[in-house]
């Protein structure tokens, strides 16, 4: 503090100044009493001592009574005190960056890239916050559609398990250290000419693998061994040996007439489902076009692209390659080529059908399977050849680089690694101690490897093996490049100064190998300059190039189409088909579309995002379909015994329709030990139980044995308990044929019983009269359509949602007493044996009809439905909340003032979609909700536009609110109306199947408006007359019904 | 011709003398009480306190600590409430209604019958504000000027309304019942021997002096109360109804609820008034003021109400057929055919069933049968709410998020301390207010000569 020279008296600072005010005429006159009380800042009399009865202490008697007073009050106060709220620093920024303006996002182009999935995105940031992952419209590739594990990646980057540093041998150490001594370890091997391996999942970024190249050049004796956790190495040994090269296609589904799948999930999981499911959905879309495609599904589980199948098939995993050969031969026939040997299937009625079908479309048609077997993967390239389907819906010329693993090189490598002949072992991006099948000989082998060296972020199952730990960057802290199709670029930038002292596993290697880059930016742009450049001839500046295709995110070439020539050998291929014996018990390992191949699992969104299907989360569990558990003596949550050649996993029994009979399927990604607290000891280890086939993993075991163990039940937790409509309108669907003929077929107009004969039910109306027809909405009408015809009940609108309005996580135990927090769930029916109409004809009374209803059939039609806030315009909830804290907007908007909210839950006891959600808990700071809003880093990735719901109130979709004012204000900003498309929800913008159009009904223009007089569209529960402003299109399916459509 | 009218049985028996209703009515205040009492009050005290944990912990963690879910937001914490506030209206009834009607044998139980509604709606008000998942903003439904705006409740919410009906049937029924008990303290305080009874009971009575003026002026109040109490008795329940009536849960939207509510809720408040009072009459030696005809009077008002309630079973199940409504038939199919079979089934045997051996009149004037057959219309009644909140709501429109319940150890603690917080007081005024309106009572009693006590002796003779 400064010194005092206030002290000078006042008379010196009277005689300075030239004029004086006086406190009253007391100072003018300055008499005695004035100069006796100046001195003392308080004039008047302060009866403290009275107060606080010192004339009592005077009198020294004890003030009892007192002394107790000034106790409590004490008392009180310092309770009080400790109870305020802890100081929270809000500190503004003193240098503010040019580009961050508070309450503004970012946006940046980026690209996820895991070594799995793929998308082109764009991050939004806030305050230098990354806080959200929108798809990148200007990609080719993702369209702008991203999945549920791209859009929870951020919350990747904010998990408290990443490592803050590098380690040595499980302690911490430091950079210097580690280069030092890794230096030491690589000049060492070289000296020897030891070996050098690179363990790493596929690498789509062209200058990493230049990297690496450069890297191998210092030090040779190194090599790059592939290795993808869900392998696609069978098809690419195929694919060599059909084409001549060892790549995927990139396959076109909105091409394709009629698709037919054997066992390839490529909505969901396979190659890069995003991609396919925007493809596949504008071929379902019927706006403005009276056609789409035919889907044949063949599989063992029920998967999301089997249950959006026109017609599926249940068969076994061992079964595909038959059904594959029985296929080509149809197909074969109707082609006049020659037939191979192949014997008979149990779905040859289908596999009839499909060839039919599939013929009629040659050209416009085509076949996936998602076998890991080559010889079959000959014979789906030879049917695709027999269709003339290459060039049109299947391109081998641009091909995806998205799986490149290799089985046989992984085998080798881990031979290779036991014989103790690996002095050095860089593991990128891979988890093998967790994914190889033989995990435990990948860990016995590590042991063996001279030094080994991880780059994984977190300490994981196969790094806490490693002697270093050199953790890479999240990739949002990253620089890189991808090609995933041939010709087809994009760029990754970082959006945030990285978190914690990891560093990029391309700087680690650019370091180690003492290059002459500054980092790996400067040799990606060197990379870009050299390759990529040239590619183009419209910008004729390398930089202006550069910032383009930075700004833009991706850089595409067309490169010139060449013929393929098919040149694989159908008939060898057909003798070697691995074939199981027809009647044994069969395994099948799939992916769940939340957790994927597992490099994600401690991500809480992806844990609490249901199966698309079974609607579990926070688990894996042993499948089969409930014909084949009631055999066994099974019941859900039984806890078997599955033994595979010398392995046993157990896990719980799952009641799952649909699956093939004698199978039982699970998934892989859970039971991870070391991924973090929330995947850790969640599910089992799946990987365990795939084969080894000739050499390549097949994703299914025949050779298996199941058993009841004495466990207690476990308790699988579900979102959605219930699984049929029971007979109810709840998702409306029609067949094309029936709805080429009546465009409101499966939709006919609800009608009501009166006393003036029928009427429509929302002609019926309490509120409005003549003189009161409702409420008025003159600026905006906000709502939805949603196309059931291309919901593919994925969940990126789940994830999307959770992301963006701060939905907290709530745990398995929650979600087991049906308290999951999701806005916007997906709810999946299963058909029925029993139909109203049935129950009729065999003479089923009401009850027996009813109970028979809930069972689902043994291989059901599946129907998704995104369910969220209708926002009715007659809202049931907004009538009976005491205190309005729910209301209605001029705009059409339902909305929650939760500070209003006092919770007594009526409002969502009364709505009849049951889309409220309570907060039953504090979900946030809470030690029993240890998710990321328990964290301070977790809690960096909450949108700061949306406030934290507190314990005890009510909370449910606001269809994005802070988004509609934050583009109705940009509008207003620029003078003029929002344009349709320009505001957008996060369900809608994630959809990858834009199944989801959200806009204004006052814009006669808008799309939305289109569609809700689309004869397709309906009101859920129509009948109850709340007036939703959500509208769903009839779901029309393409089943072959003997008719020509 | 000479007639003459039968004389009246006697509604007291034992030949009371002004003297000795004031004696024995007043021997639990002034007396020491027994063991059975102490073993009571002990035991409702436990209720008591595991209601306070319970409550708290409530209170402290978030409503999470229940079994409730997104699906079934109300279950066992309105149950009660309904349950509670039903059972608060036969008190309502006899002193308000019966008033009216001027039965007298009504003087012998309306003063615990009233404190039972005292203390019943306390009950049903607990489960309100613990429902609540802020209860620190409980007050929010009142409409209290605030300083957050134009901000107001929201009239047409029935959950107000029932913020209306529960407090003024709280207030009327208080203020009934202590203008009753102010001539009676006056008579305990002018025995009183003690000086802290002295004083207490002075202040209690209001400084009833027992003058024509006092009397006269008693007289007008209880009229008059009387007659704002009697709607009340239908409307508390029929607003308590339309918390279900005006939603449209299938099982809920129902227009009959108002009658039947309020049916029911007299047939258990009924049925709670023969459980205590069975046992205090005997407690409290007071046999010879609360009698079998009493007993017998009351379980003809359980009869027909619980006729009625049985009708409106049937009815509710015919108007779902009738209605043609998808959601309403199943509804009622799930409550009789659905994983809550049991709750319904017990219901039906409970409040249906039990009460129509009221026809025997063996059983109606057995204190053995009435005790039990009055536990079975309790435990009834209790189902009853609960499978009309809890088996409408776990299936309701929408299959995918059908879902069951399930109390925790919480909720039941709250039901059965809630059972503590309405035993305590009742125990407690057993022990120090006149369990009888002595006052009253004492105009019903013979009191001209001992003709008159011989005639009645003649009378017995027959």
């Amino acid at each position: 503090m400064c010194p005092l020279p206030l002290l000078i008296s006042d008379t010196t600072l009277h005689t300075d100044m030239e004029k004086k005010y006086w406190k009253g005429v007391e100072e003018l006159r300055n008499d005695a009493e004035f100069v006796r009380l100046k001195n003392n800042e308080f004039f008047e009399h302060i009866p403290v001592d009275e107060v606080i009865g010192r004339k009592a202490e005077s009198a020294d008697a004890t003030p009892r009574r007192d002394f107790l007073k000034f106790l409590g009050f004490g008392m009180a106060a310092a309770t009080l005190a400790a109870c305020e709220a802890p100081v929270k620093k809000a500190l503004p920024y003193v240098v503010k960056p040019e580009e961050i303006t508070p309450g503004i996002p970012n946006y940046y182009a980026s690209t996820f890239s895991d070594g799995h999935d793929y998308a082109s995105i764009l991050v939004k940031t806030r305050e230098g916050r990354p806080i959200k992952i929108d798809g990148n419209e200007m990609s080719s590739i993702s369209k702008g559609a991203t999945h549920a594990r791209v859009q929870a990646s951020v919350l990747g980057l904010y998990d408290n398990n990443r490592l803050r540093g590098p380690k040595a041998a499980g302690k911490d150490t430091d950079w210097a250290t580690a280069d030092k001594e890794i230096k030491a370890k690589l000049e060492a091997a070289v000296a020897k000419n030891g070996k050098i391996r690179i363990l790493t999942a596929t690498v789509v970024s062209p200058s990493t693998k230049a990297l690496f190249a450069e890297f191998a050049a210092k030090y040779p004796g190194t090599e790059v061994v592939t290795y993808d956790a869900v392998s696609f190495s069978g098809t690419l040994k195929a694919n060599e040996q059909s084409f001549g090269k060892a790549a995927l296609p990139t396959y076109r589904f909105d091409n394709a007439d009629v698709i037919v799948s054997v066992g390839a999930d490529f909505l969901s999981n396979w190659i890069n489902p995003t991609e396919h499911a925007r493809q596949y959905a504008a071929n379902r879309k019927l706006f403005g076009k009276k056609t789409m495609s035919r889907h044949y599904q063949f599989e063992a589980t029920l998967s999301v692209t089997g249950s959006n199948a026109d017609h599926r098939y249940k068969v076994k995993p061992g079964q595909y390659g038959s059904v594959v050969a029985a296929l080509y031969n149809k197909v074969a026939s109707l082609a006049g080529a020659t037939s191979i040997s192949a014997g008979n299937t149990s779905v040859d009625d289908g596999i009839s059908k499909a060839a039919r079908d599939l013929w009629n479309s040659k050209g416009r048609s085509v076949v996936v399977c998602g076998s890991n077997d080559p010889a079959v993967q000959v014979l789906i390239n030879g049917i695709n050849t027999l269709l003339g389907n290459y060039g049109s819906t299947v391109n081998i010329d641009m091909h995806s680089n998205l799986r490149q693993g290799s089985d046989e090189k992984m085998a080798a490598l881990v031979a290779e690694m036991a014989s103790g002949a690996v002095d050095v072992l860089f593991m990128y991006n891979v988890n093998p101690a967790y994914t190889y099948p033989d995990a435990a000989a990948f860990k016995a082998a590590l042991k063996k490897v001279g030094t080994s060296v991880s780059f994984a972020g977190t300490e994981d199952e196969s790094a806490s093996e490693a002697n270093y730990i050199c953790p890479d960057h999240h990739y949002l802290e990253s620089w890189n490049d991808a090609e995933p199709v041939k010709g087809m670029f994009s760029l990754g930038q970082p959006v945030i100064r990285p978190l914690f002292k990891t560093r990029q596993m391309q700087d680690s290697l650019i370091q180690w190998a003492g290059l002459p880059y500054q980092d790996y930016l400067t040799f990606i742009q060197g990379n870009w300059n050299k390759s990529m450049y040239g590619m183009q001839t419209a910008i004729s500046s390398y930089d202006a190039f550069w910032t383009k295709s930075l700004q833009e995110g991706v850089f595409e070439t067309a490169p010139a189409a060449g013929t393929t020539v098919f040149a694989g050998d159908v008939a060898a291929a057909a003798s070697s088909i691995v074939k199981s014996k027809t009647d044994g018990l069969e395994l099948v390992i799939y992916e769940k579309t939340g957790i994927g191949n597992g490099n994600q699992a401690n991500n809480p969104w992806l844990q609490e995002l249901p199966d698309p299907v079974s609607k579990v989360c926070w688990d894996n569990y042993f499948a089969m379909s409930p014909a084949f558990a009631k055999a066994q003596g099974f019941s859900q949550g039984n806890v078997i015994e599955v033994k595979a050649g010398n392995k046993t996993v157990k896990g719980p029994v799952y009641l799952q329709p649909g699956v093939a009979d004698q199978t039982i399927a699970i998934a892989i990604g859970y039971g991870r030990t070391k991924a973090g607290k929330a995947a850790d000891n969640i599910g089992v280890n799946a990987y365990e139980l795939a084969s080894m086939v000739n050499g390549t993993i097949h994703y299914y075991n025949t050779g298996i044995t199941i058993n009841k163990t004495v466990d207690e039940d476990h308790v699988l937790a579900a979102t959605q308990t219930h699984h049929t409509m029971m007979g109810r309108a709840i998702v409306k669907e029609t067949n094309l044929d029936k709805w080429l003929k009546d465009p409101k077929s499966g939709n006919p107009d609800v009608m009501l019983e009166t006393y003036k004969g029928k009427k429509k039910a929302t002609e019926m109306d309490l509120w409005a009269t003549e003189k009161n027809p409702g409420h008025d909405k003159p600026n905006h009408f906000w709502g939805m359509s949603i196309d059931l015809n291309s919901c593919i009940g994925c969940g990126s609108c789940v994830v999307a949602c959770q992301v963006e309005n701060n939905v907290p996580v709530v745990g398995k135990d929650e979600i087991n007493r049906s308290r999951e927090m999701h806005w916007i769930r997906i709810d999946r029916y299963y058909t029925s044996d029993t139909t109203k109409e049935s129950a009729e004809k065999d003479g089923l009374g009401k009850i027996d009809m009813l109970a028979k209803m809930e069972d689902p059939s043994e291989n059901p039609e599946v129907v998704f439905q995104p369910m969220l806030c209708q926002h009715c315009n007659h809202a049931p909830c907004e009538t009976v909340c005491p205190v309005a804290a729910t209301t209605h907007s001029s705009e059409g908007l339902n909305m929650m003032a939760y500070n209003r909210c006092v919770g007594t839950r009526y409002c969502a006891n009364n709505c009849p979609y049951k889309v409220r959600r309570y907060n039953w808990f504090k979900y946030s700071d809470n030690t029993q909700f240890d998710f990321n809003m328990n964290d301070d880093l977790g809690k960096m990735v909450l949108n700061p536009d949306v406030v934290v719901r507190s314990r005890g109130v009510m909370e449910k979709c606001s269809m994005c609110v802070q988004r509609i004012q934050y583009g109705k204000l940009e509008a207003k900003k620029a003078g003029r109306r929002p344009k349709d498309g320009e505001i957008n929800t996060a369900c809608a913008q994630s959809c990858p199947t834009n199944a989801i159009t959200f806009g204004d009904y006052n814009d006669p223009a808008s799309r939305l408006s289109a569609e809700a007089k689309d004869a397709r569209a309906y009101h859920v529960l129509e009948e109850l007359n709340v007036q939703p402003s959500i509208y769903y299109q009839t779901k029309v399916r393409n089943k072959d019904t003997g008719t020509k459509a | 011709m000479h007639y003459e009218s039968e004389l009246r049985e006697p509604l007291i028996l034992g030949d009371k003398g002004y003297h000795e209703i004031t004696e024995d009515v007043c021997r639990p205040i002034e007396g020491k009480a027994n063991k059975y009492w102490w073993a009571a009050f002990t035991l409702a005290s436990m209720a008591l306190l595991w209601w306070i944990i319970s409550v708290s912990y409530t209170l402290g963690t978030g409503l999470g600590v229940w079994g409730l879910n997104k699906t079934v937001g109300w279950a066992w914490d309105i149950t009660n409430f309904v349950w509670w506030v039903g059972i608060g209206h036969a008190g309502t009834l006899i002193s308000a209604i019966l008033l009216l009607f001027r039965q007298k044998w009504r003087l012998s139980i309306n003063r615990s019958a009233e404190a039972m509604t005292i203390f019943a709606v306390i009950c049903a008000a607990s489960f309100i504000v613990s429902h609540m998942g802020r209860p620190w903003v409980a007050y929010w439904p009142l409409p209290l000027p605030n300083q957050f705006g134009s901000l107001w409740v929201n009239f047409n919410s029935p959950l107000v309304w029932d913020v209306f009906a529960i407090s003024t049937y709280f207030s009327v029924s208080l203020v009934f019942w202590y203008t009753g008990l102010i001539p009676d303290f006056a008579v305990v305080r002018d025995r009183a021997k003690t000086k802290g009874a002295k004083f207490w009971y002075t202040i209690l009575s209001f400084g009833w002096t027992g003058t024509a003026k006092n009397w006269q002026r008693f007289e007008e109040v209880s009229l008059v109360l009387a007659g704002l109490s009697t709607p009340l008795v239908l409307s508390v329940h029929s607003v308590v109804s339309m918390d279900f009536a005006t939603s449209l849960v299938p099982g809920w939207h129902t227009t009959i609820f108002p009658p039947y509510f309020v049916a029911g809720a007299i047939f258990s408040g009924f049925a709670m008034v023969q459980t205590l009072l069975i046992i205090t009459r005997k407690v409290l030696n007071l046999e010879n003021y609360i009698t079998i005809y009493h007993i017998d009077m009351m379980n003809r008002i359980i009869l027909i109400t619980g006729s009625i309630v049985g009708v409106a079973y049937i009815t509710e199940f015919f108007i779902a057929w009738y209605s043609g409504v998808e959601y309403e038939q199943y509804a009622f199919i799930n409550r009789a055919t659905g994983p809550y079979w049991w709750a319904y089934w017990s219901m039906m045997t409970c409040n249906v069933i039990t009460p129509q051996l009221f026809w025997s009149a063996k059983l109606r004037t057995s204190l053995f049968a009435t005790f039990f057959i009055s536990i079975f219309v309790n435990i009834g009644m209790w189902f009853e709410r609960f499978v009309i909140i809890v088996t409408s709501l776990h299936r309701d429109y929408v299959p995918s998020s059908w879902t069951m319940y399930s109390p925790t150890w919480v909720e039941v603690g709250i039901f059965i301390g809630s059972l503590g917080l309405f035993f305590v007081p009742f125990l407690l005024f057993t022990r120090f207010f006149p369990v009888i309106a002595m006052s009253e009572l004492k105009t019903i009693v013979k009191s001209s000569s001992s003709q008159a006590k011989k005639k009645g002796a003649h009378h017995h003779e027959h």
